[in-house]
């Protein structure tokens, strides 16, 4: 998708407002259980692995590599690829890959965060460092 | 509690259609529910259980109302394509438990004449709906980290749609009857990399139909008696991202659990039924079923294996998915219904198993590459 595609506005809620917030700041939050130590995304208030709720916040480096993907050649904004990124922090996370040429990914490249806007908060997505 | 050989199919229907822009949905389910009784000889009176999953206009209380139906049990699980073979276990263990004696599985509808109703989303949507999943490009995904890990190629994958192929020109219903190779599967368009647009299925209008029942009834019907012997299901989705392997899917549970209760493995299977929405959906289940082991897929369906009368594993000799019927977008019916033809002995004599006594239908929903659900039946002659 290009810079001219109008992406949905997040909707959010309680669980997730900070999360929100922080895009507006350019920032990638993902989810850390201080009982377990493991990290998820998309964010819980409960951790998916321990169940306990001793989850806080944690700013990811916004960096990772591609998992896998695929380029979608038709659609009505046009050719976009959509791909799971694994971030440095540990978890993966679906997005999309732009501001590249999207002949040229592969699993295994390294990536970082960008965000595009909406109506309200910023989206992640991903591109080739 | 096992559900082992206490429920049986006794009337199967799959609607001849493929395109019904003069039907409504509810019509096709009636016609549908009309078809399989007629097949097991029962009326609608003796129905006492009805299974319905997202295709239902308005639901199982709709349903069953429009239907006329009088049930004592009911169940709408939806879990996409699979949701009829989800049915049928959660029927046996209704049968098995006293809760109704008479089941009817609907499914029917029209994505071909109209669009199909948007999925419905969890807590996941904020951070997953602006990047385009469709089917195509999320079972793209799965093909795509298949190949990079254990080198299985688009060749391969065509040898899936090949096969369907060949067993679909005896099907005067087939919506692609005509018989393909895999150079006509890698000279298609490309969908979504790697996926070829042969590598998809056809999208269809139309709809199916299951009786299941007990012993004690269908002993007294007219049909070939057809048992259940295993079932099982499973969910899988990225679970907060850890560990993320796209190269698998639930069936590696909802298999084992299937075969175990049946008391039966892979190699003696004579006949199966897998869920074809895309050939690498048909790779990875065979893997993940134990038909071959983990990423030794694409030699498995190679030089026809899947053809029947040529191959070791005869599979989707309807056509499938691919060639003949995904009626909804939602392929877990036909599967249920070509695997009774065969071990009634019903299919056509082009591509019926000799002596099939033991079949599987297997399926997945959802996407397999995001959240999906996985079902497995293990079938008898009895």
């Amino acid at each position: 998708m290009d810079s001219a595609v109008k992406y949905p506005t997040p909707q959010g809620n309680p669980e997730t407002a900070k999360f929100w917030q922080q895009t507006v700041e350019g920032k990638l939050l993902i989810k850390r259980c201080t009982a377990c130590g493991e990290v998820h995304y998309f964010p819980r208030s409960i951790c998916p692995f321990c169940f306990s709720d001793r989850t806080v916040w944690e700013e990811s480096s916004g960096e990772g590599e591609i998992y896998s993907f695929s380029l979608m050649r038709k659609s009505a904004s046009g050719p976009y690829a959509i791909g799971y990124v694994t971030l440095k922090e540990g978890p993966s996370l679906l997005t999309n890959f732009v501001d590249c040429d999207l002949q040229r990914l592969r699993i295994g490249q390294k990536v970082k965060v960008v965000f595009k806007t909406t109506d309200g908060a910023p989206l992640p997505f991903f591109t080739p460092v | 509690m096992s559900i082992k050989g206490k429920a049986y199919i006794a009337g199967i229907f799959e609607h001849p259609t493929r395109h019904a822009p003069d039907k409504s949905t509810a019509q096709l389910h009636a016609e549908v529910a009309r078809g399989a009784l007629a097949d097991a000889g029962l009326s609608k009176a003796d129905i006492d259980g009805y299974f319905c999953a997202g295709d239902a206009p308005g639901g199982v209380m709709a349903m069953a109302d429009y239907l006329g139906l009088k049930v004592r049990h009911f169940d709408s699980t939806d879990t996409g394509g699979c949701s009829y073979i989800v049915h049928l276990g959660h029927a046996a263990e209704a049968i098995t438990a006293g809760k109704c004696s008479i089941a009817l599985i609907t499914l029917a509808g029209k994505p071909r004449t109209g669009v199909m109703p948007p999925r419905a989303t969890g807590a996941e949507a904020d951070f997953e709906a602006a990047y385009g999943a469709t089917t195509h490009n999320v079972y793209g995904m799965c093909a795509m980290r298949h190949m990079h890990e254990f080198g299985t190629t688009s060749e391969q994958l065509a040898w899936i749609k090949v096969a369907a192929s060949h067993h679909a020109q005896y099907n005067p219903h087939a919506m692609l009857p005509d018989v393909v190779t895999v150079e006509d599967v890698l000279n298609s368009p490309m969908i979504s990399d790697p996926l070829h647009r042969m590598d998809c299925c056809v999208v269809t209008d139309g709809g199916g139909a299951l009786i299941v029942t007990s012993e004690t009834i269908a002993r007294g019907l007219k049909k070939p008696l057809v048992r259940m012997i295993g079932h099982g299901e499973a969910l899988k989705g990225p679970r907060g991202g850890k560990n993320l392997d796209l190269t698998y899917s639930a069936g590696v549970w909802s298999g084992p659990r299937a075969f175990e209760e049946a008391g039966v493995t892979p190699k003696d299977i004579k006949y199966a039924s897998i869920y074809d929405s895309f050939t690498i959906t048909v790779l990875m289940q065979l893997e993940d079923l134990g038909f071959c082991r983990k990423g030794e897929g694409g030699k498995f369906v190679a030089d026809g294996n899947l053809i029947s009368g040529v191959g070791k594993l005869p599979f989707n000799t309807d056509g499938g998915g691919l060639c003949s019927n995904h009626p909804v977008n939602r392929g877990g019916m036909t599967k249920i219904i070509e695997a009774v033809r065969q071990l009634r002995g019903e299919a056509h004599p082009k591509v019926q198993v000799p002596n099939c006594d033991l079949a599987i239908a297997h399926g997945t929903g959802g996407l397999l590459g995001i959240r999906h659900a996985a079902s497995t039946c293990i079938l008898e002659r009895a």
